[in-house]
């Protein structure tokens, strides 16, 4: 009897590791520099609102410039992330590409951007490579993974004696190229977003003129700039069509302002002066070297570190919680057609403003701490998961008699799309830690804030190094991430990846 | 066959894209003399406002003028360096950083109010902190931002004053310590109280006052620090080997006689006068005193 009830009672596997992530993560939140201080935040804030209701589309210069950069920086990044992602799939079971694809990948794109803006300076290739590294290793992870579950009985038929390179292109890729051709247009809107990001360290696109009007106040720019972008991302559907595709490529090549000059000598400095450890420069030999590395781990790295895995933890939680709760917005199971409009632009404004501003706008309202950091994080992360679990509720049938409202929500939802919720939400566990390093720039103490003040001081040994500690650890959480996935058969749409 | 289409196409402008990045050399005769700026306060509209001293520029040395605009001081510093622009309005710290990056360059003029210029610490009234002519030591334990981590006025001066007063570093001074990114940014934190106390460049808190933008029942100055150099117009040792001998006095000549209010506004500065390396050698010592400067 007891026996029964004990089995009854205990917990499966996935209940237990989630529980394990959200004790974890409320032990944390314990320790964490988390408080509200501010005294009148409101004048500020009063300002902030009237702003976002006076949008002012003439305050930026070169406003169609911005826009068409955003755009071509995508597009091109993202062609030569697919070009390049699809050639490492190919190969993806060597061990060596694995652990290249990894590694790129696991570089924030604003990192490569400031890496490449020393080397390329503000030519364009810094932005197209900013974008098209990192995600050429996202996408041959997922090119290679949709290979992998294809289905296998046309190779099964095919008669043995067909060479590998036929076997490919006649026999496998037919198969799966809906699907890539599905996951490459869900990376231009990430690309979109990444695109206008990269304006925040110097590109010029949309967010070179969002940091700035933001950073000084003029809110009805921000509100204008905002809204365009918004606009962007939720037509993208209509726009970025495969038949135009090459146009909207040879469009982006040519207006992008190629005429700055990339020096050999300026590449070479940045490989064999710039990131060499300062003593090593410096002449001051082995010893010198270790107290460097010494300082930068106990003063930078480390408690970098200890900052990164509590502000991603806490709100990888916090953003499974609010996924939850924003989903029924755009589902037809919960939400009439008119709610549905108003869900779904909701969502497009929760996901697409950029989290760095919205942890502005939450530390001028609630003063500096980890708190707007985990919120920001918590709300684009959420908005994310919750659009994509949303879309994914179209695709189920319930009865006729099915319950409405919350139990509808409880009893038949829920259990429905539990499994992919979380499924996501790992997945996106690596990215919430790659975004903290935005974060750092706002002053929270992350290895981002590191890596920014190493770049602010013109200290490039220090950044690379630094920036080789996040990638470390990126690559750790997404081993953690794809085992915790395996073993408890989470698996996701093609868009969560 | 859509597939090979699209795909050729896409190939296609990847190499189109390469032929454009690596294009033949440009003669030198019609070689862009580049600069770039980063005013002190009020960064908008930056291309059309610096697009006119372009203008200005061009006319007087007679060569083609370009102006690129940049985000932030490092990314001037390492414009410069790189040689993608030969001429910089920098802040007297990245000032330092750029001329120490590259050979031979010299600080060639600066704006009349950046021989005196000056840090406001400023306090929001709940931390009962007034204006003293002493250094404020009563500050020690508030929450306490500086603006941009690369700024003279809002990073260099505050913290070595900070580090001179207590002997300790801000993060043990302060309770919590912020980098705004911003002087306008300061203010409005320090204002609505999400940090008690900031730095910032005197010439943005005055004109934000008269502005009418600042709360005095909320926030005021508590502090100002002793005089020190800041911004100034910083150029290439190599500009006279490839743009005609004597170059950089024409480029020192055409910055010290531009007195069209309407130019001198973009920066904003009353007149440029004279400068040299010489007058920066205060910043390069509290740079090197706070480790900031190797």
């Amino acid at each position: 009897m007891t026996s029964t009830i004990s089995r009854m009672y205990r917990a499966s596997p996935l209940a237990r590791t989630l529980g394990g992530f959200i004790i974890l993560a409320f032990v944390l939140l314990l320790f964490a520099d988390v408080e509200i201080s501010t005294v009148d935040p409101w004048t500020e804030f009063g300002r902030l609102l009237l702003g976002i209701v006076t949008p002012d589309f003439t305050a930026t210069e070169n406003i169609l410039n911005a826009i068409l950069y955003t755009i071509a920086f995508a597009l091109l990044g993202v062609t030569f992330a697919v070009i390049f992602g699809f050639a490492l799939a190919l190969v993806f079971q060597n061990p060596l590409v694995r652990g290249f694809c990894a590694t790129i990948r696991a570089v924030h794109e604003l990192f490569w951007a400031l890496i490449f803006l020393q080397i390329f300076g503000l030519s364009p290739l810094t932005g197209i490579l900013a974008i098209g590294i990192p995600y050429a290793g996202i996408v041959a992870k997922v090119f290679a993974e949709i290979l992998e579950e294809a289905d296998t009985r046309a190779v099964a038929a095919t008669p043995s004696g067909t060479g590998a390179l036929s076997m490919m292109l006649f026999v496998r890729l037919p198969d799966v190229w809906a699907h890539y051709r599905t996951y490459a247009l869900y990376r231009l809107e990430c690309g979109l977003r990444s695109s206008a990001i990269l304006g925040f360290v110097g590109l010029p696109t949309l967010g070179f003129h969002l940091e700035t009007a933001f950073r000084q106040g003029n809110y009805s720019e921000v509100s204008a700039l905002l809204l365009i972008f918004y606009v962007i991302i939720a037509t993208q559907r209509l726009w970025a069509r495969r038949q135009l595709l090459p146009i909207y490529l040879i469009g982006a090549v040519v207006i992008l302002p190629w005429s700055v000059q990339i020096s050999m000598a300026n590449i070479t400095r940045f490989f064999v002066v710039d990131i060499v450890p300062f003593p090593l420069r410096n002449g001051e030999g082995f010893e010198g070297l270790m107290d460097w590395l010494g300082l930068l781990l106990a003063n930078q790295a480390l408690p970098g570190t200890v900052a990164t895995i509590q502000l991603t933890m806490i709100a990888l939680v916090a953003t499974g919680l609010l996924a939850a709760l924003f989903f029924p917005l755009i589902s037809p199971l919960m939400i009439g057609r008119t709610g549905r409009s108003v869900g779904h632009v909701a969502l497009v404004v929760i996901r697409s403003t950029p989290e760095y501003i919205l942890a502005f706008v939450l530390l001028q309202l609630w003063g500096p701490s980890m708190l707007p950091a985990i919120v920001a994080l918590a709300l684009h992360n959420g908005g994310i998961i919750g659009h994509l679990v949303g879309r994914y509720t179209e695709t189920i049938t319930l009865r006729s008699d099915a319950p409405r409202g919350i139990a509808r929500y409880g009893f038949e939802i829920l259990p429905r799309v539990y499994n992919s919720l979380l499924a996501l939400l790992f997945y996106r566990w690596e990215v919430i830690m790659r975004e903290t390093a935005i974060l750092g720039i706002l002053g929270i103490a992350t290895l981002g804030f590191y890596v920014d003040s190493a770049f602010a001081e013109l200290r490039f040994d220090r950044a690379v190094f630094l920036i080789g500690i996040t990638a470390l650890l990126n690559i750790v959480i997404d081993m953690i991430s794809r085992r915790i996935r395996t073993s408890l058969r989470l698996r996701t749409a093609l868009e969560g990846r | 066959m859509m597939h090979i289409r699209v795909i050729g196409i896409c190939l296609a402008a990847v190499f189109l894209a390469a032929a454009h990045v690596f294009p033949t050399p440009a003669k030198a005769a019609d070689e862009t003399f580049v600069f770039t700026a980063i005013p002190d306060q009020d960064e908008s509209r930056l291309r059309t406002r610096f697009e006119k001293v372009a203008t200005y520029l061009s006319a007087e040395l007679g060569v083609p003028v370009e102006y690129v605009p940049v985000k932030s001081y490092a990314a001037a510093v390492t414009a410069f360096r790189n040689d993608q622009v030969q001429l910089a309005w920098f802040g007297g710290l990245s000032g330092v950083q750029a001329r120490g990056l590259v050979d031979g360059s010299q600080a060639l003029a600066q704006g009349a109010e950046d021989l005196e210029f000056v840090t406001y610490f400023i306090a929001h009234h709940s931390t009962g902190l007034n204006e003293t002519d002493a250094f404020p030591k009563d500050m020690a334990g508030k929450t306490f931002t500086f603006g941009s981590k690369g700024s003279t006025s809002g990073r260099l001066m505050p913290e070595f004053h900070i580090r001179n007063q207590f002997g300790k570093s801000p993060d043990e001074v302060f309770s919590r310590v912020g980098f705004s990114g911003d002087h306008s940014k300061t203010i409005a934190l320090v204002q609505s109280g999400a940090f008690e106390v900031g730095a910032l460049s005197f010439a943005v808190w005055e004109s934000e006052l008269k502005a009418g933008k600042i709360d005095p029942d909320k926030v005021s100055v508590i502090w100002r620090t002793p005089t020190y150099p800041d911004y100034q117009w910083s150029i290439r040792g190599d500009v006279n080997s490839r743009f005609g001998p004597e170059f950089m006095d024409k480029v020192r000549t055409a910055l010290l006689e531009m007195d069209d209010p309407v130019l001198l506004e973009s920066f904003p500065r009353s007149s440029f006068i004279p400068a040299t390396n010489d007058h920066y050698a205060p910043i390069v010592k509290v740079g090197k005193d706070i480790g900031l400067l190797d």
